[in-house]
């Protein structure tokens, strides 16, 4: 039959030229204003953590009796200085490496485990996926907080100990999202048509099925960052989490809580850093999945 | 038929558990496909032709082992598919490929058309500069043209484009038998015709045997040299696709005939086409599946299911009317 058709020319441009999946993602993200501020925000936030040692103009845990809770805006002290007279600015920086770790390793933990069996899973089924989903369910039926502090508090106080608390929150919540993704692409033709193409678990899985199932499952795993800071802040909170006095936010929190009816705005800044941070990751994970909702 | 089938299908049997509750306990099974059996001949379509749910497309999964079936042979060329081991299922793989329905869903959207099409090689060991090679030439002989289509995405395409591709797919690894599960049916008519006209082209160049999948007798009629009849699971007739469209025999056929619409006036029938909708297949009428539609239902239809008996060269049908006939007899037209 005839199928030499004439083609118009940008068909023939668009032709050479694929435009592949994540670069279209990419361009959709840098074209929404809201992922932009909130892009910017938390690179600055990252940054400013990284940076923390050589920006902090104090040592963060060297305090002066003489100078505590100064206001915001004191001279030599731009944020103020806490109850222990330590310098607010440098405590701040400094915090946020704290809380950054707290908040993004246990989602990142939770990314590449959670994934990994959620897609055992569902692309096994049958005995593997019961015992793997009701053992799910079982973390799953805690609230977070609660979870997060039972395991925090068998553990003890410390960083690690709070990662570890932490990542066993968000695992069965990917692992849920990771398994229904599966099971959902494993039934499409596509699958099926590799199989009878010969390939084995692993090529079909690497090839066909982790491409449509991870994009989904990261942007999950994205909305899931604010929440993972609140939460590792809050362990702190409670003196659960990183133990003073290292400075963290959710410590902070804790520690300058008394202060409020001194000087009502230095308690309030190492709040007013987590709501930013956290609003940030929102912001940054709703265009994520705008972006990725592409008709493919 | 001289030489040996290439495809023998005996009693072939899926049915699929229906479970409900905690302990998820099969209550039901849907009786997808209950006691296939036929040959499929070298270079011959064979058309399978019934309703939706009467387990075509389960056919076409259980032929090619997507499913295991719960009884029942398969053998390509002499070698039996179901007991075949891993190495040896990889093997048959190349031979026989399944070109399917949906032309959305059975496209990696994450993957160009030339990859998609150059994936089955690379799983033969193909090296990846050859299998993009033969993938685009193979792409081109489909009618997209590589280097303008090769690297797009299957969601740039059109359906029938992306049918296209399918076919490409499964020609890619040279196969000798193609089992096409409703290939044309989401496509519209002109393009469906393109579509059909490309596989019978490809079949004579290729030397390809099809099993053709349809739910359109008019489709069926076109493409295919013989034509197997299903109703619920089983098969109710089979012959040439003259011999059925001249003289369909079990009842189910003729109501199929008479009410795919035809331009010829003269075959339009005034028998009353098929009412309702078929019983459902968890809990299949007893005896002859057809019974609760049939005109022709006599007591002992619910009995004992009627076997497939010949009525005519290459005709077999499934149906007590034409029990004490020899060949060719007075059919209830």
């Amino acid at each position: 039959m005839a199928v030499t058709t004439a083609l118009p020319r940008d068909l023939d441009a668009a032709g050479a030229t694929p435009i592949s999946y994540w670069r279209t993602v990419a361009w959709r993200l840098a074209r929404d204003p809201a992922t932009l501020v909130a892009g910017a925000l938390l690179g600055l936030i990252v940054l400013s953590a990284l940076l923390a040692p050589w920006l902090a103009p104090y040592d963060p845990n060297a305090g002066s009796i003489r100078l505590r809770l100064a206001p915001v805006g004191a001279p030599a002290h731009v944020l103020g200085t806490d109850e222990q007279g330590r310098d607010m600015l440098s405590r701040l920086l400094w915090g946020g490496r704290m809380t950054l770790v707290a908040g993004l390793t246990p989602v990142l933990v939770a990314f590449v485990l959670g994934t990994a069996l959620g897609v055992l899973a569902g692309y096994v089924g049958g005995l593997t996926n019961t015992l793997v989903m009701r053992t799910m369910d079982i973390f799953y039926a805690f609230p977070a907080v609660l979870l997060a502090i039972a395991i925090s508090g068998a553990l003890g106080p410390g960083l690690p100990n709070t990662l570890i608390s932490l990542s066993i929150v968000f695992v069965p919540r990917v692992v849920r999202v990771a398994e229904s993704a599966t099971v959902q692409v494993k039934s499409l033709e596509y699958i099926a048509a590799a199989r009878a193409s010969g390939a084995g678990v692993p090529a079909i899985v690497r090839h066909h099925l982790l491409a449509n199932v991870l994009g989904p499952i990261l942007v999950f795993a994205s909305t899931q960052v604010s929440l993972s800071i609140i939460l590792a802040a809050g362990l702190s909170f409670l003196g659960l989490g990183v133990t003073p006095p290292a400075a963290e936010w959710g410590l902070m929190l804790n520690t300058l809580r008394q202060s409020i009816y001194v000087n009502a705005l230095v308690p309030a800044l190492p709040g007013l850093a987590i709501f930013v941070t956290s609003m940030a990751f929102n912001l940054l994970s709703d265009g994520l999945r705008d972006a990725m909702e592409i008709r493919t | 038929m001289s030489a040996a089938p290439l495809l023998e299908v005996r009693g072939l049997r899926k049915h699929f558990p229906l479970r409900s509750g905690v302990l998820q306990r099969t209550h039901a099974w849907v009786r997808a496909v209950d006691g296939v059996s036929f040959d499929v001949y070298p270079a011959e379509t064979l058309g399978i032709v019934g309703e939706s749910g009467c387990g075509k497309s389960t056919l076409a999964r259980l032929i090619l082992r997507l499913i295991e079936p719960d009884a029942g042979s398969v053998r390509f060329a002499g070698e039996d598919v179901r007991g075949a081991s891993a190495d040896r299922m990889k093997r048959l793989r190349r031979d026989m490929q399944l070109v399917f329905q949906d032309p959305h869903a059975s496209l990696n959207p994450r993957l160009t058309i030339e990859d998609a099409v150059a994936f089955s090689l690379l799983v033969h060991g193909t090296s990846r500069a050859e299998a993009r090679e033969r993938a685009r030439a193979l792409l081109g002989r489909v009618g997209l043209e590589a280097r303008l289509y090769g690297r797009r995405y299957p969601h740039e395409l059109s359906g029938g484009q992306r049918q296209r591709v399918n076919i490409a797919r499964a020609l890619v690894l040279d196969p000798r038998l193609l089992v096409l599960d409703e290939p044309a049916s989401a496509l519209d008519k002109s393009v469906q015709a393109q579509v059909l006209n490309l596989l019978a082209d490809l079949k004579a160049e290729r030397a390809l045997t099809y099993v053709f999948i349809s739910h359109d007798l008019n489709v069926i009629e076109y493409v295919s040299s013989r034509v197997l009849v299903m109703y619920l699971g089983e098969i109710v007739e089979t012959g040439t696709a003259d011999a059925l469209a001249q003289a369909p025999k079990h009842p189910y056929t003729q109501a199929l005939f008479a009410s795919a619409p035809s331009l010829d006036p003269d075959r339009r029938l005034e028998r009353p086409p098929l009412s309702g909708d078929p019983p459902n297949p968890i809990d299949p009428p007893s005896g002859c599946r057809f019974r609760t539609r049939c005109a022709f239902a006599m007591p002992r239809c619910a009995e004992t299911p009627p076997a497939l008996r010949a009525v005519g060269e290459a005709h077999d049908v499934a149906c007590y009317l034409y029990e004490r006939e020899a060949t060719v007899g007075a059919a209830p037209r």
